[in-house]
């Protein structure tokens, strides 16, 4: 059977940096941005370990703001 | 990254603006849901919303139907006549727990006993959030908020109101159900039950009611994950989740 893979690409600037997705994701793919900030003053989220991902749209599926786009494959 | 691999995204009837809710605030992803659910049924020229007034007032400006915007409280009798006169519509009031157990506890109440084929979509955080967080008829017992600023007191301000359990021994009412939106389960079993709703209004059995748990990191002045977890360790067990009614 073929690995799972899976992306997420996250709009940073709409984010609010309000740590759901971190804490809902499985794999501790996402992170909050420490030091840097978006246009709107918010530690956005990133993407601190995309190797993980698995592509379970656990984060975009809790996102109030809707700033996912999730991907899944199979090799 | 094929688009055929792509599982989730940006709903089409969310459109661009940034939401005003805080950081965390239950609301988005409940207006996600909203979106997804009338876009997938095809409804997103057939849907009209009324909109409450609370944190929830600007719904009208992030999910691209048509909507009315009720004065405090009324939303349900708004939709009543909205229904009435375009019963071919989706209609259905989105509001919050002071719209909807405080303000507009008649309304509400006659327009589910009269069992309008509308959807009621009831978002219960137990605090006035816009108006920066006073003490609401489903606060809790012991909850601080600004107005019971050492915790309510049944003897003082009486008992948090389970409005869905008063909603579902009406006649009127055909789904009455609870759910929150802290987990993505939670928030899959939501998208169903508002799914659900939309499909009985639109085959005309009565009026549906979805409450959705929800949390106010600002109201309760915590962080959303601590909100979050707050919710589910006093607000769940007094307002346990499930389908209440279903016929």
């Amino acid at each position: 059977m073929g690995k799972i893979h899976g992306a997420v690409e996250i709009d940073r600037e709409r984010c609010k940096g309000c740590d759901l997705c971190v804490t809902a994701c499985p794999t501790d793919v996402l992170a909050l941005q420490k030091a840097e900030v978006n246009d709107r003053g918010y530690h956005y989220a990133y993407t601190a370990n995309p190797e993980a991902c698995i592509g379970c749209a656990s984060c975009a599926t809790v996102c109030p703001d809707a700033c996912f786009k999730v991907w899944r494959w199979k090799d | 990254m094929k688009p055929e691999n792509q599982v989730a995204a940006r709903p089409r009837l969310l459109n661009e603006r940034n939401m005003h809710y805080c950081p965390g605030c239950s609301h988005g992803v409940v207006h996600r849901l909203v979106a997804e659910v009338i876009d997938e049924m095809g409804l997103a020229d057939d849907t009209i919303g009324v909109a409450p007034v609370g944190c929830a007032v600007f719904a009208y400006n992030y999910i691209d139907v048509d909507w009315i915007e009720a004065a405090p409280g009324r939303a349900p009798a708004v939709a009543t006549a909205t229904k009435r006169l375009n019963p071919s519509r989706l209609v259905f009031t989105y509001q919050g727990d002071g719209d909807l157990s405080a303000i507009g506890t008649a309304e509400t109440i006659h327009a589910a006993n009269r069992g309008e084929n509308i959807t009621i979509i009831f978002i219960n955080n137990g605090i006035y959030g816009m108006t920066g967080g006073q003490m609401a008829p489903t606060t809790l017992e012991g909850m601080k908020t600004s107005t019971t600023p050492y915790g309510r007191r049944p003897d003082l301000n009486g008992f948090p109101m389970k409005i869905s359990n008063i909603l579902a021994m009406l006649e009127g009412t055909c789904y009455v159900t609870r759910q929150a939106v802290h987990t993505p389960a939670s928030v899959r079993k939501t998208k169903a039950a508002i799914r659900k709703a939309f499909e009985n209004s639109m085959a005309g059995k009565g009026t549906s009611v979805v409450e959705v748990v929800s949390t106010c990191s600002s109201g309760w002045k915590m962080t959303p994950v601590a909100a979050n977890k707050w919710m589910e360790e006093n607000m769940i067990p007094y307002y346990p989740l499930g389908d209440l009614k279903n016929e």
